[in-house]
């Protein structure tokens, strides 16, 4: 498996720093803004926004983790369950504007699943999208509000982002599957 | 609960365990869920298609247990205490023995997951006409039950249902022989209630996750008759605990030899058995009182209740020779006033009704975990699939 690097860690930080500033934008402020990091990556990810826009704003927003195990579309189908790595969001939902945070955006059925989640903690103002890397080939009618970088794929490849707080170094990096390419894969 | 953003123990380390997760990884979504017969199973999944009893568990796996249990915790605490995983799955609670509290917590959990939940009471189906185990079973699953839960007065019962059942079959209590899911319950209340304590650990500390190392977990009362009391013998053992087991000697029958082999023939599992309540109860942090089984008491086994209650009853007195942070256990249903005082079921060491709510906690991880592994439609046996949505 050979992998090529898509993005450093210079320009993951770069990346993030401007979407806290397009964040703050498109809400006028940071009033009722909290992020939510989708499990694992979009945890730190979500971090990462809050203390940028802390940086340039002064105001901490609040952060909460989701886990959508419950809710993946796939359960019936996969042959050993998830390892379920736990929900935390500690503040009222009702009229927030939700920032969901995640790492890649793909089919678009994580982010279904993570509102049928949401939605079930509270009735948010609205939910938005921010992902670090938009690699296409979404399945569902969802798209991102905010893109690190968008990246063409085909589904032959795999996009795997790293960071500091997971894997020890920060970048992403694409790579060619091993395995002959999934005939009619649930994706 | 904790939230895991450090790279997992179970998962993560050596690139040996690390090498299978990541290649079948699709990072950033949900990934496909085709299986791979030539990768290993993710370190820290679950492997087993039925739960009959605790034995068949290692340590990595009632790990996994009591930390999905503490994902089922935090749903309970939602507003909408309910999530979709087994949406559109059959779950039939079929039990041949009264029973209200195991029995509810198996529908409450199967219903928190939203599974759709038949219920058969034995007594009031085809079995009172002479149905054989092996039909009932055939016909449970033809009507399309995919888990079954069972409750039987026979041990054994439920892995004679296993062998005839093609989805996944959890024991609710078989006879005398073992109550899994009562025992991980109890497991998970220690947990809760010790886990957090500042430990009395020698140098280096004892490994985290033994967490009952250096504890006295003390079952008091009708020991010969308890499937709870031999499921706890497993787990307990297996968590490190320093365990007593004590009750009349009538009521200890057997249990001698097993506690000097040590538990699985395990000499570092190994157990006291006394008759002794206040050398039992001296310094105990858990003392597990459990119920005088009248309907299991044939003639002699005991002088009279009264005198149970006289020299082996939980009182408040007996309970002071414990340690003063002590917890007071009992798996239901209570004969107050017999194995245990009415103060000291509902005073401040116990924690009885935390149980309770554990109970659901724990069932929903169970049937989770087991909807999940090779057996009715969820793929061929020994295959895997990816860990996570990681």
């Amino acid at each position: 498996m050979t992998g090529r690097t898509i993005m450093t860690a210079d320009e993951i930080r770069r990346a993030i720093v401007r979407i806290s500033h397009e964040l703050v934008e498109k809400q006028a402020g940071t009033g009722g803004l909290v992020l939510v990091g989708i499990q694992r990556r979009g945890v730190p990810l979500a971090r990462r926004l809050a203390d940028a826009v802390e940086e340039h704003e002064g105001v901490r927003l609040a952060v909460g983790a989701l886990d959508i195990t419950f809710y993946r579309d796939d359960l019936s189908l996969v042959a050993a369950q998830p390892i379920v790595k736990g929900t935390d969001l500690p503040f009222d939902l009702n009229g927030a504007t939700v920032v969901l945070v995640d790492d890649v955006l793909y089919t678009g059925r994580t982010i279904r699943a993570a509102m049928d989640a949401l939605v079930d903690f509270g009735r948010p103002q609205a939910i938005r999208l921010a992902v670090l890397v938009d690699r296409g080939h979404r399945e569902l009618p969802i798209r991102a509000d905010h893109v690190g970088k968008n990246v063409p794929t085909s589904r032959e490849e795999v996009v795997r982002v790293h960071l500091l707080e997971i894997d020890g170094a920060d970048d992403v990096a694409i790579e060619r599957r091993v395995e002959a390419p999934l005939a009619g894969a649930v994706g | 609960m904790s939230l895991e953003l450090e790279p997992e123990r179970q998962t993560t380390p050596d690139a040996a365990s690390v090498s299978p997760d990541r290649a079948s990884r699709e990072q950033g979504d949900i990934e496909p869920a085709v299986p791979d017969p030539d990768r290993p199973p993710p370190a820290g999944s679950w492997r087993h298609r039925h739960l009959l009893d605790v034995d068949a568990l290692s340590w990595a796996d009632i790990s996994l247990v009591l930390r999905t249990t503490d994902a089922m915790h935090e749903v309970l605490r939602r507003p909408i205490a309910k999530v979709p995983a087994l949406r559109g799955t059959n779950v039939t609670i079929l039990f041949y023995e009264a029973s209200t509290r195991t029995r509810v917590s198996f529908e409450v959990a199967a219903k928190n997951l939203s599974a759709d939940v038949v219920n058969i009471a034995a007594a009031s189906s085809s079995v009172s006409k002479g149905e054989s185990l092996v039909d009932t079973i055939r016909t449970i699953e033809a009507l399309g039950a995919r888990m079954l839960v069972m409750r039987h007065a026979t041990s054994g019962a439920p892995y004679l249902a296993a062998e005839h059942f093609s989805g996944h079959v959890l024991n609710g209590g078989d006879g005398w022989h073992a109550h899994p899911t009562q025992a991980l319950l109890d497991l998970y209340t220690m947990r809760e209630a010790l886990g957090g304590r500042a430990g009395d650990s020698g140098p280096g500390g004892r490994p985290a996750d033994r967490f009952l190392a250096g504890r006295k977990v003390v079952i008091l009362g009708d020991i010969l008759h308890s499937r709870v009391a031999r499921s706890n013998l497993w787990t307990l053992t297996a968590a490190g605990a320093d365990l007593w087991v004590c009750g009349p000697t009538t009521l200890l029958r057997g249990f001698d030899g097993w506690a000097r082999r040590g538990v699985g023939g395990s000499s570092d599992r190994r157990f006291t058995v006394t008759s002794d309540v206040d050398a039992a109860l001296r310094d105990a942090d858990v003392v597990m009182a459990l119920r005088i089984q009248r309907e299991r008491m044939e003639g002699g086994l005991l002088p009279s209740l009264r005198e149970y209650a006289a020299r082996f009853g939980l009182t408040r007195e007996r309970l002071a020779s414990a340690r003063p942070d002590a917890i007071v256990m009992h798996p239901g249903p209570m004969n107050e006033g017999v194995e245990i005082a009415p103060d000291v079921a509902s005073g401040s060491h116990s924690v009885i009704t935390d149980q309770v709510t554990n109970g659901v906690a724990v069932r929903m991880a169970l049937l989770y975990l087991l909807a999940g592994s090779a057996g009715g439609s969820s793929g061929p046996a020994g295959s895997t699939a990816s860990s996570s949505h990681d």
